[in-house]
């Protein structure tokens, strides 16, 4: 696991059926591209997350292929829209295997 | 003489441009969470400006709003590896910050506002710097950390947002007098390749562009500031070095005597403005 890696969402805590409201997420995460050497001149191996997704109530809201050019610490905001109160649930996984995850709980109202 | 009336007469005219360019976000409050921010207040006596501006006024519309919400913030991921930090034990003592300051960062509510300022116990000018480290060393047993290195500049962003929004009130008088004096004159002493003062750009020419730059007032107010340059913080002494570059100069030694006069300097001209660390600059 990369070193301070820590997950961050906002969600709002109540939205009106139907009705899109925004979905902020930032991980902190260094995103070495593998493009870049140590002051050795070796390469520093890639270490990026190369996958994320959201889910809601076991359902698929959206993913996102990261690749090497990815900023450090990747910022993915976008919109949903939900019909019942639920869980939503964040996992970005790790070019290492590890997984990292968050899940918020919002209500219908 | 000639030359002196000829600069005079090119700082009258920048202040009109000055007054144009900044016309998009002139506004003289921010509020984030609930906290509001003074952007732009009347001038200290001793600078010769009408009014003290936040370099959040000079930055583009895509890069204020970056500040104006702490989940967007990039500064707050520092933040919170700073508080990690905070709870964890290093040195000989077997203790944390948290171990003595059980009251939390919060404890610090208004110090980054004063800073620097004398220091009767320790006999010298402290910042923000010196008191990690002196509890560091004294009561944590701890090595010092390095100045302007990550986890410092992490420390010293987590205590500087306990009080933001608080006015920037750092004392020029009493013992601290020579230091600043010292300050001052650096301020105004041209040097590098280039032969210029920090002057030339902040206080005669800001709200104009140096080529891609939109130059500000050159405030640390807001320091430590995330920079899109580098995606990370960045301290108040680091900044000053990377001026000096700029202008083909050797820069003074980060925690320098030179600089640490310079800082205090520069912080007193920002009296009057908010604390805003972590601040997002370009």
């Amino acid at each position: 696991m990369a070193d301070n890696v820590k997950p961050r969402v906002r969600v709002p805590r109540s939205a009106a059926a139907g009705e899109a409201f925004e979905i902020k997420t930032l991980i902190s995460h260094k995103m070495e591209s593998g493009q870049r050497k140590d002051s050795d001149g070796n390469p520093i191996p890639r270490s990026i997350i190369n996958h994320f997704s959201c889910d809601f109530n076991g359902e698929n809201v959206i993913q996102a292929a990261l690749e090497g050019a990815i900023s450090t610490n990747p910022y993915i905001q976008f919109e949903a829209s939900i019909e019942e109160s639920g869980t939503f649930t964040f996992t970005w996984q790790d070019d290492d295997g590890s997984e990292y995850t968050d899940s918020k709980d919002i209500a219908v109202g | 003489m000639k030359k002196f009336t000829l600069s005079a007469a090119v700082a009258a005219t920048i202040a009109i441009f000055a007054g144009a360019a900044s016309a998009e976000s002139n506004s003289a409050v921010l509020t984030i969470d609930g906290q509001e921010i003074t952007l732009r207040a009347a001038a200290p006596d001793y600078i010769d400006v009408d009014e003290v501006i936040s370099g959040w006024s000079f930055r583009t519309a895509e890069t204020q709003a970056l500040q104006m919400d702490d989940f967007d913030n990039p500064g707050m991921i520092f933040v919170d590896q700073a508080i990690d930090d905070w709870n964890t034990v290093d040195g000989s003592e077997g203790k944390s910050c948290a171990s003595c300051h059980t009251g939390g960062p919060e404890e610090f509510a208004g110090l980054r506002a004063e800073l620097p300022r004398w220091d009767e116990a320790q006999g010298k000018v402290m910042n923000m710097e010196d008191y990690i480290n002196l509890s560091r060393v004294e009561h944590m047993g701890a090595e010092p950390w390095k100045w302007a290195k990550p986890r410092m500049d992490a420390m010293v962003a987590l205590i500087s947002l306990q009080s933001r929004g608080m006015p920037i009130n750092v004392a020029v008088d009493g013992p601290a007098a020579d230091m600043w004096e010292a300050g001052r004159e650096l301020y105004y002493t041209r040097v590098g390749q280039l032969d210029m003062a920090c002057s030339n750009c902040h206080e005669d020419n800001y709200g104009v562009m140096i080529r891609a730059d939109h130059l500000s007032q050159g405030q640390i107010n807001g320091f430590p500031t995330y920079r899109l340059k580098n995606a990370k913080l960045n301290s108040t002494h680091a900044r000053f070095s990377g001026c000096m570059k700029n202008i083909r100069a050797q820069p003074f030694a980060v925690g320098s005597d030179e600089f640490r006069a310079l800082e205090l300097y520069v912080a007193s001209r920002g009296n009057g403005l908010s604390v805003e660390g972590p601040s997002v600059r370009n």
